[in-house]
Formats: structure tokens, sequence, C-alpha cells
């Protein structure tokens, strides 16, 4: 190890060590402690001494243990070989860790993030002699079937260029291009390039967010669009579905690359994830999911410390992307858990606490790590997007406590998962009261000129609907069903129809667990179709128990399960019967 | 390195005289470097020797948390001696049929514990890339559990229950009657007790002997009598010999832990002496990460045939399930069943509430191939239609039952039914999952098919016309 010394340790509190005799380190700047070499980061930096927090487990360190300083602030390693891969929360390589280690993470292991043997076709773009700056693309590599990795100018680097490489195989070590700067050496440029995860990567400008990330999942594209480049939360207390609906964003959204958060939960969700992906087919591409997903595993059993770095080794990874012009979108499960490690980290520094013992910059940390999102100008010219879904668990699922609510200040769009409904197995459980998307509008003529110019009016109905619904629920609950006329009687109905036939929507279920835009489309049309047309029915004199009893209706609630994405015309069928019934009905009555 | 040579020399030697004690704690200065989490030995006037682990190092002084209590110690006669290495325990499959205190050694009369394998009681974190996913569905015999809530080979479920409710009798019967259909791997238990009364292990014990069992299961008893410290290590000990019997020996072990709420109220009992910030309710904000360890050493290994399977009992405080232990439980574990007092007011055991309870791993390791075809649909529809009478059960009850309509009726009587024949059992009662499935769509027949929103037509027509 060629790190320099920067002093000794002079106290140990977990994963918090004070460090004395501090020569010239510098802050954040990434560290080795004690003989086993464990990875630290410098947080706190004063005259004598300073404040390590070490991204592994801390048994056995003890006073006097030398500490050594890397000469870099904490980085990742951004390059091919990344798609595809599993990283733990300070970017290790976990399947290169078990080769070493076996079934546990043993302590002080050191394996660059990027393969160093692998070679990747390089075809550069640039020539010699062009001037070239930060961001711009040298060329690309093909790192998977889905993904064609720009190499790109380290954003701090610009000047003429001196030679470049052929097309050919080259690894992530060897020199690519060379670059003459302004200072007095020349520069080399590789396929990979270092930065640090704290410091948000630069862009051009921010673009208005106008193009909705489509999950498949309804309830979600329909009532709670989240725009490419935009923010979300997802509170929820245990088992009521943050991680099914995380994951179920991460299968069949139309991003380009996912990079899949586990930052303090379980062990085997990562696994599901690992064993599931590679056998899901992207609907678009025809391709392996897991070809265009990065996963960060930084379980709720693995240093708490790692954990708090895990959050912005993800949104680093995810900008990189962004700045070739893909679309990602990055799933956080869970914030709560990352605000958690940075009370402990903060309760070990003996800082004061603000709320429930948080420390009193959790706000600022949080809205820093948000506004990371946005749809950009890359300083390649490109549009790229980082989209942000990040859950929270609030502890006993009340929504007042600090990370809830601040966190709703930062973010844009909130899908609230109920209890209630989650006990009732309604899934996904996003509540359709609490929930809101300040996306709304702007996502709306996007689905009009895309999809349907019915939607936004369709989509307002419902809502209405929904609305009117509490209000009469509350009269059931005091005087029963029957105190209430049948047309109110109705709006009874066709909710309980819309929250079982078109709100819930199930995982595991071949054809349900995503619907294409056209199919979320048609199916609410239908339900809308059947509210107006029995309404007019019904005050025309019709009984509500036909409309009830109508054949046509159990098609309806089992259209989510019978029609497959890629053949629609049984949705018009059952529009088309819907109507005929219709008709036959205010006959009747006419 | 000099330093790590003196380490070794130094290590091993012994300081007379301490600076203060406070609780469990111990703080000594003044001493060679020593190493966070490093096992010492802390002996008493009398000579007798208690366990401990340094819980903060530094150049000036160095807290030590004793196991064993601090009672009767004094300043200047307690003697400190550092080891040099973290606390293990020796391990072996003769540890089978055995009882240790939640140190590991033997409260049995038995000799003491040899074996060339020594293994550090906080173990390591389990890479996710070497996880095998479980998916193996384990028959419990009991309905509610195998219809519902099905308990996976190396899953994590714990028992929410409160004080009172008969979550001994459900683990015991769980152990008792466990299996995986198709083979006849016998369950290892391994048994960790903290905090509970001797009645409660008298009670295990019995049952382990009456079933015959007892030579497969290992207890480690940390009793209510016992130093509450000790309770924070018991668990650690249980795990390590769990994890030994499981990827070692290809054991398949299920592990119990009882009662974890103590263990809790331990860790917040050190936590509020060293001064630390809380987070809810007094309890550390590490609780969660503490319980993390534990919990996740649960599993399934690629490449390794044993298992884990756990467990863990918690009695709600004020049987309130957003109590943090239950919560940051429940954050971690795959799933809960959750007790309803209720329910046991009823006389319905196990009196398993419907809703709240939750098995997440159910998804894999239930329908064709594995229990039947219909059991997804099936455990889903309950569940709705379950849902549904605890709505009307509430509308009955603001405006009688006389005023519900003819098909909030048929619910109401579903409730009952289902309360009854399928959730209800005996205490010896083992169902096979087709009596339990079969069962279910008795008790479903209440109900009109039209409302079977969740079954399809074919599943009707199979085993709902029958
Ligand atoms: N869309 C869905 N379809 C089917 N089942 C679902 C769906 N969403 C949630 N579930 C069920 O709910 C369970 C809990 O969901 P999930 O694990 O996502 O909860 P969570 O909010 O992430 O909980 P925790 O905070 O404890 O991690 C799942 O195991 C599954 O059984
Ligand atoms: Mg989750």
């Amino acid at each position: 190890m060629n790190d320099r010394m920067i002093g000794r340790v002079k106290r140990v509190n977990g994963p918090v060590i004070e460090v004395m005799g501090i020569t010239d380190a510098e802050m954040f700047e990434m560290v080795r402690v004690g003989k086993d070499n464990l990875i630290g980061e410098l947080i706190k930096l004063e005259t004598d001494g300073a404040v390590i927090q070490v991204y592994e487990d801390t048994t056995g360190i003890a006073p006097l243990d030398p500490v050594y300083g890397a000469g870099m602030q904490l980085s990742v390693e951004l390059g091919p070989g990344m798609v595809g891969t599993i990283y733990d929360g300070i970017q290790r390589p976990l399947e290169a860790i078990r080769e070493i280690s076996e079934i546990y993470i043993k302590r002080g292991i050191t394996i660059p993030s990027l393969n160093r043997e692998k070679k990747w076709h390089f075809a550069p773009s640039v020539k010699q002699g062009e001037h070239i700056s930060g961001g711009m693309a040298l060329g690309a590599v093909r790192e998977t079937e889905n993904v064609l990795h720009k190499i790109l100018v380290p954003p701090s680097d610009k000047g003429i260029l001196e030679s470049v490489v052929p097309e050919g195989d080259y690894t992530v070590e060897d020199v690519i291009a060379v670059l003459k700067t302004d200072a007095p050496q020349q520069k080399d440029l590789f396929l990979m390039h270092r930065w640090p995860i704290r410091v948000q990567r630069p862009t051009q400008r921010r673009l208005p967010l106008d193009v909705p990330l489509i999950t498949g999942q309804r309830v979600i594209d329909t009532l709670f669009p989240v725009a490419k480049g935009g923010t979300v939360s997802i509170p929820g207390a245990f088992g009521t579905g943050k991680t099914m609906t995380q994951q179920a964003v991460a299968k069949w959204c139309d991003a380009d690359i996912i990079v899949y958060i586990g930052c303090g939960e379980r062990g085997n969700e990562i696994t599901d994830v690992l064993t599931e992906f590679p056998k899901l087919i992207d609907p678009r591409s025809g391709r392996s999911l897991m070809e265009r997903t990065i996963l960060i595993a930084n379980t709720s059993n693995m240093p708490v410390s790692a954990r708090e770095a895990s959050i912005y080794t993800g949104i680093t990874m995810a900008e990189y992307f962004r700045d070739q012009g893909y679309h990602v979108a990055v799933m956080a499960d869970s914030t709560s858990r990352w605000a958690e490690a940075l009370r402990e980290l903060s309760g070990r520094m003996e800082e004061m606490p603000a709320e429930e013992g948080f420390p009193a910059y959790l706000p600022t940390k949080i809205a820093e790590f948000y506004e990371r999102a946005g749809s950009m100008e890359t300083l390649n010219g490109d549009c790229g997007s980082v989209t942000i879904i990040g859950a929270v668990s609030p502890p006993g699922g009340d929504f007042s406590e600090p990370v809830t609510q601040h966190t709703k200040r930062f973010i844009r769009c909130f899908w609230a998962l109920d209890r209630n409904l989650a006990n009732a197995r309604h899934y996904p459980a996003i509540s359709w009261l609490d929930s809101y998307s300040e996306y709304l509008n702007d996502m709306a003529s996007w689905w009009e000129q895309e999809v349907s110019p019915e939607w936004l009016a369709d989509r307002t109905e419902i809502m209405e609907l929904l609305h009117k619904e509490v209000r009469l629920q509350q009269v059931v609950k005091l005087v029963g069903p029957d105190a209430l006329p049948d047309t109110q009687r109705f709006i009874l109905e066709v909710c309980t129809l819309f929250k079982n036939a078109f709100l819930q929507q199930n995982a595991y279920d071949k054809i349900d667990m995503f619907s294409v835009v056209q199919k979320q489309v048609k199916m609410l049309h239908i339900i809308v179709t059947y509210w107006k047309r029995g309404y007019e029915a019904i005050k025309n004199g019709a009984v509500l128990i036909k409309l009830r009893k109508m054949k046509v209706y159990r098609d309806i609630v089992k259209m989510k399960f019978s029609i497959p994405n890629d053949n629609l015309s049984g949705l018009d069928k059952i529009e088309a019967r819907l109507e005929r019934s219709m008709d036959q009905l205010e006959a009747l009555y006419a | 390195m000099p330093e790590r040579e003196n380490r070794r020399l130094l290590s091993g030697r012994e300081y007379i005289g301490v600076d203060k004690i406070d609780g469990p704690l111990i703080f000594v200065g003044k001493t060679h470097p020593v190493g966070y989490r490093e096992l010492i030995e802390c002996v008493d006037k009398q000579g007798n020797v208690r366990l401990g682990i340094v819980l903060e190092s530094s150049t000036d002084i160095v807290v030590v948390q004793v196991f064993e209590g601090t009672s009767g110690l004094t300043l200047p006669d307690t003697r400190i001696r550092f080891s040099g290495k973290p606390l293990t325990i020796s391990v072996s499959k003769e540890m089978l049929g055995r009882v240790f205190n939640g140190l590991g050694r033997p409260i049995d009369g038995g000799p003491p514990q040899r074996s060339d394998i020594e293994l550090d009681v906080n173990g390591m974190a389990i890479n996710p890339t070497a996880r095998q996913y479980p998916r193996d569905f384990i028959q419990t015999g009991i309905s509610v559990i195998d219809g519902m809530n099905t308990l996976i080979r190396g899953q994590k479920l714990p028992i929410f229950s409160g004080n009172g409710l008969p979550h001994n009798e459900l683990a015991a019967q769980i152990a008792r009657q466990a299996k995986i259909r198709g083979t006849n791997t016998e369950f290892a238990v391994v048994f960790a007790a903290m905090g509970v009364k001797h009645d409660v292990a008298r009670f295990f014990t019995r049952s382990f002997e009456e079933s015959g069992v007892l030579e497969n299961v290992a207890l480690f008893l940390s009793l209510a009598d016992d130093p509450s410290i000790e309770r924070l290590i018991t668990p650690r000990t249980a795990l390590t010999l769990a994890e030994h019997l499981a990827f070692n020996e290809d054991m398949h072990v299920l592990v119990i832990m009882t009662d974890m709420t103590n263990y809790c109220e331990s860790l917040r009992e050190i936590s509020t002496i060293r001064g630390e910030i809380p987070s809810r309710k007094g309890y550390p904000g590490y609780l969660y990460s503490d319980l993390a360890e534990l919990y996740e050493r649960s599993g399934m290994i690629k490449g390794y045939k044993g298992s884990i399977t756990s467990l863990p009992i918690l009695t709600m405080p004020n049987d309130d399930i957003s109590h943090p232990i239950p919560d940051l439980s429940g954050y971690i574990t795959e799933g809960q069943i959750v007790f309803e007092r209720e329910m046991d007011g009823r006389g319905i055991f196990p009196p398993v509430a419907g809703l709240p309870s939750l098995s997440r791993l159910m998804k894999d390791g239930i329908g064709e191939g594995m229990t039947r075809e219909d059991h997804p649909h099936l455990a889903s529809q309950l569940f709705a239609a379950y849902s549904y009478v605890k709505d009307v059960r509430n509308l009955a009850s603001v405006i009688g039952e006389e005023e519900l309509t003819p098909l909030d009726h048929n619910y109401l009587e579903f409730g009952k039914e289902f309360e009854q024949k399928f959730v209800s059992q005996r205490k010896d009662e083992d169902r096979s999952i087709e009596q339990t499935l079969d069962l279910g769509w008795e008790v479903l027949r209440t109900l009109p098919a039209e409302e079977l929103h969740r079954i399809t037509d074919e599943e009707i027509e199979k085993f709902y016309g029958k």
C-alpha cells in the first residue's frame, strides 16, 4: 500500500473513529485503518484531530493503530462493466468478493470496482488534434446488447487531443487517448474515470419535465404519474409494499438504466432480484432485464456507515449514465435506513440532535439527494434524466415523523401506502386519497398526443367519484347502505369495481404484472363508460341490481387478467358488449 | 510492525483495580491499546471469573460491558484481563441434546463442551450473492400458517404476541410438527431463552421430551433471574451454533428465540447507562441494525445443504404493534404471525389475526408442484373475504345485524366458519396441506360464487363446486 500515514487511532466507538496527530489529511479523503486496512472516509477535520467513519466492522481496532490516507476523496469508478453488476455500498463487487471470501463478507478486502483484465471493444469517435472538453464522448463500447456505453472525458478535463488509439480491444486501464492541457503535463485518458460520490456531476442545464416515466403500474401511470427526471417518495409501514412497488417499477418502467439501491434492507430481497431479473425479459428490448440494471446492496446487517454511502454511490452511477444521454431510474430502498445511519453516526460523534435524535442537517442532506434528480442537457449536448424513487419506512407507519415530513418538502410525487389496503390485500396499496403527483398537468399533453385524447377527462371523472365515495361511506357507516338512493349507491358500486378491476394489480400474475398504456386507457374508459351510462339508466328508472347482474360485469372485473398486452382487441369487444347491454337496459326504460 | 507485536504480548495482561462501575459497565483507565469488541475476563475478590466485551476503547479509557453483571464488584479489587480477541464459542454437533447458559457454558451438569471449532459469536454479514432464495414449503400442520402465512425453509418469521397469549404453545407445536413433505429430514432445534421465566423453559423442554426430539435440541437459557445483560449475547451464541449446524454440518435448523422484547430492553438499558441519544421510547437508534444482525443470520446458502429458519417470539408491549420492538422487527423479518387478544378471548387457538399476519416468502413456495395449484388464489380470496367480514362486523355493530343486506349476512357466516373451522384447531392437530386447502374451500362455500373475484372460473369449477 503506497498510502501515506496521516495519524493514529485515538478512540474507537463502533464505526466512528477519532484520529490524533493528523498531518495533511483532506476532508472526505478515503482512508485505511489498522492492520486489516479497513476502508473509511474522513468526515471531520480539526487542527490536530479528525473523525473518520469506517465502512467495515471495526472489531479489534485499537488506539494507536495507524491511519493511512489514499490521497483522494471517496469515489466510484465509472466505465464499462457496471451494468449487470452487484456492488456493496462503496462499490466493491460482491460477486468478486464471494470468490475470495465465500459465504461471508470478510473485512479488509480490496478489489477494484471494474474488472481490470476484461477487454472492451472501443470505437473512437474523435480524432487527434480536436478540441475536447469535459463530458464529451471519445467513442463508445457496446457494454450489453441494450447499452452502448459512451466513453466520456472526465468532467473537469479539457484540451487538445494529442493522440487517440485506433478501434480495438482495451482494458479499463489502457490509455485510449492523450490530452494536451494547460498544465505542463499531458493527461492520459482511459475507458474509466473516477468521480467523488458526494459531488453532483455537472451538466449544461436543467430541462423541463414533460414526459412520463411509464411504469406499467396502473395506479401510478393513470392516477399519480411521475415524469422522467422526477422525484417520488413511497412511504409505508412495514409490509405495505414499498419493495414490491419499487421492484415492479424497476422491472417494467421505460427507463434505459435502472440503479437499484438496497439500502439497509433484507438480504433475501437482493437475492430475489438477482435470481429473477436475469430471467425476465424487458418487453421493449427483448433482452434480459439484468442487462440494464445495476444493483447496490448494503443490507441491514452490513456496516451502517456503508449504508450511508450507498445512496451516493448509486446516484453518482446514475448521473454518469445520464451524462451519456440515457434515462436512468434510481430506486432507493429505503431512504429511512440511510437517514438512520446518519443519525447513528451523528450520535456517535456526539453532535446535538434535532427531532427524534436525527441531526439538524437531515433536511439539507435529503434535499441534496433529491436535487440530483432531473432531466438535463448533458455536457455532450444530449438529453438524459435521473428519476429518483425513494422508499420511506416511517416508524409505526406514522407519516408525521421527520424523514417522511422532510422528504415531502423536496419531492413532487407521493405514493402513500396504506396499512388498511395492504391488510385487505389490496395491492399495490397506494392510497388514492393521500397520494398526489405534481407532474399530472405536465403529463397530460403527452398522454393526449401519444395515447388517447380522453385520458385526462376519464381520470378526472374517476378521481371525483373516489372522493365522493369517501363522503358516502361515512353516511353508510352511520345508517347503512339502504339509506342511500340508487344513484349514490351506484357510485359505491363503481368505486368498488374500479378498485378491484383497475387499481389492484397483482405483481405475481403473468398478464397483470404490467399494463401497457393503451391497455390502461381502454380499461379506464370502459369503467367510466359503465359509470356514465349506468348512471343515466338509473336516473331513467333502472334498478341497481340489473347493472350489477349484467353479464359483461364479470368480464370487466377480469379484463386485467384476461386481456394480454400484445392483443388488446378483447377490450374493444368488452366495450362493445357493454354499450350493447346498456342500450338494451335503456330500451327497457325508454 | 512493533504495534502488532506489542499487542500480542500485552493481551493477557491483567489490570488490578478499575476506575468506575456503572450498572453492567466498567471503566478502566491507563491500559495498553485495547481492541474494540475484545473479549475480557473480569475477576472479583473471590476469584470468580465473569466475561465481558469492550464497548469503547480510547487512549484514556476503556469501557467494558460485563455479561454476568457487576454485582459484588469493588473498584480496587476487581481485576480485568484483556484477551486480544473477540468473544468466541466452541461449537459442535454434540451440543444438541444439551443445555447451556447464555454464554454457551453447559448448565446441565454434563461435561464442558470441547471442540476444535471456535467461532466469533458476532458472526459476519452474509454476502447477498451467496444466498439461495428460500422456496421450500414447510408444512407446520397449522391451517392458518400453511394456508395463508406459509412458512418457508430459511425464512425468518416472528410471532408477535402479547403477555399471556399462547405463543409458546404455537412455537412448540410448529417445532414438533414442522416437516418438508416428501423428505424425512428432521429439524434440529436451537432454542434461545432471554429473560423468560423458568416455567417457560420447562414447558419447552417437556414438549421436546414428550415428542422424543430432545436429543435434537440445544437450549441456551438466560432466564429472568440471570443478569439482564447476558441476554444480549444469548441469541448470538445460539445463532453461532445454528450457523455451524446448518453450514458446516448440513442440517436444517429451526431457531426459536424468546422473548425478543426482553433482549431489546437489555439493549435499552445499556444504551441509557452510556448516555446515548435515544430515538423512540428510549430505545437506541441502532436497535434496527442490532436486530438485523440477529434476524439476517437465517437463510439458505448456494451450494450448502443446510438452512436456518427462525421463529423469534416477541410480546408486544400493550399489544401495540407500532411499538418500536415489533415495528422494527417487522421491518426486518420476512413477515409476521400476529396474535389477537380478542380471538384468544373467544377461545380460538391459534389466535392468529387474519389481516396483519403475512408471510412474504410464501409466493414462491406455494402453488402447483409445491402445495397445490389452487393455493395462491384461495389464500388471496380468504384474505379478501375476511377483510370484508371485518368491515361488515363494524357496520353491524353500528346499525345492527338486522339492517345488513343478505350478502353481508353471508359474509358474517363466512367469518364465523373461517375462524372456527379453518383457523381454530387443537394443539396436537397436525393437518396436511390438502386438508387445510379443502377446509378453505369448505368455508368459502358460505359465499356465492360471484363474490369470488380472485378465483378463476376453472378453479370455481374444480374446487368450489365440489
Ligand atoms: N403488487 C403486489 N402484488 C402482490 N403482492 C404484493 C404486492 N405488493 C405487495 N405485496 C405483498 O406484500 C408483501 C410485502 O410487500 P413489501 O415487501 O414490498 O413491503 P415493504 O413495504 O417493502 O415492507 P418493509 O418495509 O418491511 O420492507 C409482499 O411480500 C407481498 O406478499
Ligand atoms: Mg421493503
